[in-house]
């Protein structure tokens, strides 16, 4: 009970303090007296919020769902069991706003940060419908119009087409009364161009829509993260070494801390470890780069595009595929962009150039609609690792008071931290952009 | 009766499966297809080593037996999991794992012995002590609130302790990922088990854990096949396995 109170009390701080900050600065929000406890970027990216930080949230009903977007479609066997879109739900059984989330690059419908976000905003009273990123392997064989994703404008009218096919499905179950959309990373690049589409097509007439830790420039972002992998001491070549060692130096703190893997399990590893920078950046570098090697083979087989298997080739669920990871593993994200997404849509866009192709997949793009968009709101912090120095000025610019930038948090490090529930919370409850 | 019918599903099943890859078409081989925009053999420095190699001379069967999993899982395994978890509230799930992880610490217990590891066997004693006892049969886990730590020894590791090697990677039916030697190492521990369980438990507890014990084991075990995301789950579970089985030895 006294939990409760207490998360109460901090949630109508949060509204108060969002408040308040919102009216008292004229340009960006600023936060301050922010005790997120971690002030190095790159901790915060890889550990997140240690557990006494984080926001208290109920178990929730979160159940998993399937549906079939592309009945007609024949997914390649290789990928037999991608044929439906996976996603999962957390509902109301009384009329309520419904949400939903958009996970980033590579991940899940039930990943931890959508997992988490759905637990705040069922306590909150919302219906929550949570959706892979659609550089998720299953979104790319079950949702995604072409195979091929990446571009800003086709990703959104996969992610629309999939809460409307989704919306039909659950529209005889529950009663709604407003719809909204947030997402992180990626997602939250997403998330601004599907409130665009929604402003044209109206299936959903979003209420309000949360940008969380968006890039500005996907291809910026990407050539960041794509350059982290080069901290591994001796490049890709090592990166079974570094990776065993890692793993050593893991299962030993995993065998001290006893079978209690718990919340806090990933900074306790960390202050046990004591990784440098360059080490953690090397481990961003590779969880990104395994999630890119993912995401080009299967747009590659999709398609038959011929970028790492033979065109033509037809592979099986029992085909074996060591050679292709081993290649995918080695290509960065931007070759994708470069040599498989850019030929690809060049073959429909005969007139485009590569620095179009890539100039429009930025928020920049649409920049006049988020400038004079009062439902969109953003959340982001000053030192985000996948921002080009001087981008983060982008959010302050153009969403101005409806920007509220974090001092610390890395990229998306303090969204499980007690302050930045809230906040995301109070977004959707309080009346949204002040 | 029940258990019978069960039984032939599983087998129509695993027949089925198997019957399945004789419809695949036989393949030209790879070079014999225009070489792609990323050929290994440019991308690849000359003489690497394949940086997650796992000994795996089984992969065809391996690959069917991990299908076969998928389709248990998903028209028999999992619905029976969700009906359990629907069914038993949360309490009484918890005190049902909380007892079976009582004969997995006992079980623990002999291989530390066997290991001639004396404090993981005196941590896995005291645990089965201290739970059978104040945990009430081992209903709750008090160990685990007093800090005494987990050892989790198999006879597997008690192998690899006295040097056998992992031996070929091998996915067993229903229990998934393993390997020649901790495959083998699991019918030692089921006779222990089935031993302490004919002693300690009445006929009815024995056979309701027959039964329990799977369905916990399941509703415990996050991993869903083909459900991590990766375009290359199964070299990838290989690889992480077998990382993992090794490193476990070697503490």
């Amino acid at each position: 009970m006294t939990s409760k109170i207490r998360i109460a009390v901090r949630c109508v701080a949060g509204v108060l303090a969002y408040l308040a900050s919102s009216i008292a600065t004229a340009s960006v929000v600023t936060v301050q007296n922010y005790e997120y406890p971690i002030s190095d970027r790159f901790v915060a990216t890889v550990v997140g919020t240690p557990v006494e930080y984080e926001a208290k949230l109920p178990s929730i009903p979160f159940e998993q769902r399937s549906i079939d977007i592309f009945p007609d479609r024949k997914t390649p066997d290789v990928f037999f069991y991608g044929k439906e879109l996976l996603y999962s739900v957390a509902l109301q059984d009384h009329e309520s706003p419904l949400i939903f989330l958009i996970a980033g690059t590579g991940a899940s419908h039930e990943g931890s940060k959508n997992r988490n976000m759905a637990k705040a905003f069922y306590q909150a009273g919302f219906h929550v419908v949570s959706t892979s990123s659609p550089t998720f392997n299953n979104f790319v064989t079950a949702a995604s119009y072409t195979g091929v994703v990446g571009d800003a404008k086709k990703d959104a009218e996969d992610i629309y087409r999939v809460f409307e096919k989704i919306w039909a499905e659950l529209e005889q179950d529950i009663e709604v009364s407003t719809f909204n959309v947030t997402g992180y990373s990626l997602g939250g690049f997403n998330a601004a161009y599907v409130a665009k589409l929604d402003e044209t097509r109206q299936s959903f007439n979003f209420e309000n829509v949360l940008l969380i830790n968006p890039p500005v420039s996907i291809y910026n972002s990407i050539s960041l993260l794509d350059r982290m992998i080069n901290n591994i001491p001796g490049g890709m070549d090592n990166f079974d070494k570094f990776f065993d060692n890692l793993m050593r130096a893991y299962i030993n703190v995993y065998k001290e801390s006893s079978d209690a893997i718990g919340d806090d399990f990933l900074y306790k590893a960390y202050k046990a470890l004591n990784l440098k920078d360059e080490q953690l950046a090397a481990l961003i570098g590779v969880s990104f780069r395994l999630s890119s090697a993912s995401l080009i083979f299967t747009s590659d087989v999709v398609v038959d595009f011929g970028f790492i298997k033979p065109k033509g080739l037809i592979l099986n669920r029992y085909s074996n595929l060591t050679q292709y990871n081993e290649v995918a593993n080695r290509i960065g994200f931007t070759d994708y962009y470069h040599e498989f997404f850019y030929p690809f849509y060049k073959q429909t866009e005969p007139d485009a150039t590569r620095d179009e192709f890539i100039a429009a997949i930025s928020l920049e793009e649409i920049e006049d609609y988020l400038r004079d968009t009062e439902k969109i709101t953003v959340m982001h912090n000053a030192d985000d690792i996948i921002l080009q120095p001087g981008e983060i000025e982008f959010f302050a610019d153009v969403f101005g008071t409806r920007a509220t930038i974090y001092p610390t948090g890395g990229h998306c490090g303090n969204m499980s931290y007690s302050d930045n529930v809230a906040h995301m919370v109070a977004v959707f409850t309080g009346g949204g952009a002040p | 009766m029940m258990l019978q019918r069960v039984r032939r599903t599983v087998i129509a099943a695993l027949i089925l499966t198997l019957a399945a890859c004789a419809s695949y078409p036989p393949q030209k081989p790879a070079s014999d297809y225009p070489e792609p925009i990323f050929p290994a053999k440019r991308i690849l420095p000359p003489g690497h080593d394949d940086q997650m190699s796992v000994y795996d001379p089984w992969e065809g069967m391996n690959k069917h037996i991990y299908n076969f999993n998928y389709h248990f899982d998903k028209a028999i395994f999992l619905p029976v999991v969700q009906g359990y978890e629907t069914v038993v509230p949360d309490f009484a799930r918890t005190g049902i794992h909380n007892f079976f992880k009582n004969f997995d610490d006992m079980l623990s217990a002999v291989n530390s012995l066997l290991q001639l590891a004396p404090t993981k066997a005196a941590q896995s004693t005291g645990r089965v002590l201290v739970n059978s006892t104040v945990g009430l049969f081992g209903l709750l886990d008090v160990a685990s609130l007093w800090g005494i730590p987990r050892p989790m020894e198999d006879f597997g590791q008690t192998m690899g302790r006295w040097g056998v090697g992992q031996g070929p990677y091998l996915v067993l039916p229903f229990l998934g990922p393993s390997n020649l030697r901790d495959g083998i190492g699991k019918l030692p521990d089921f006779y222990v088990r089935s031993m302490i369980q004919d002693e300690v438990l009445s006929d009815d507890v024995r056979i309701a854990s027959t039964v329990a014990w799977p369905v916990d084991t399941r509703a415990n075990t996050s991993f869903r096949y083909y459900e991590t995301g990766s375009a290359f789950e199964y070299r990838m579970v290989r690889w992480l396995y077998s990382t993992k089985r090794r490193l476990d030895v070697e503490q």
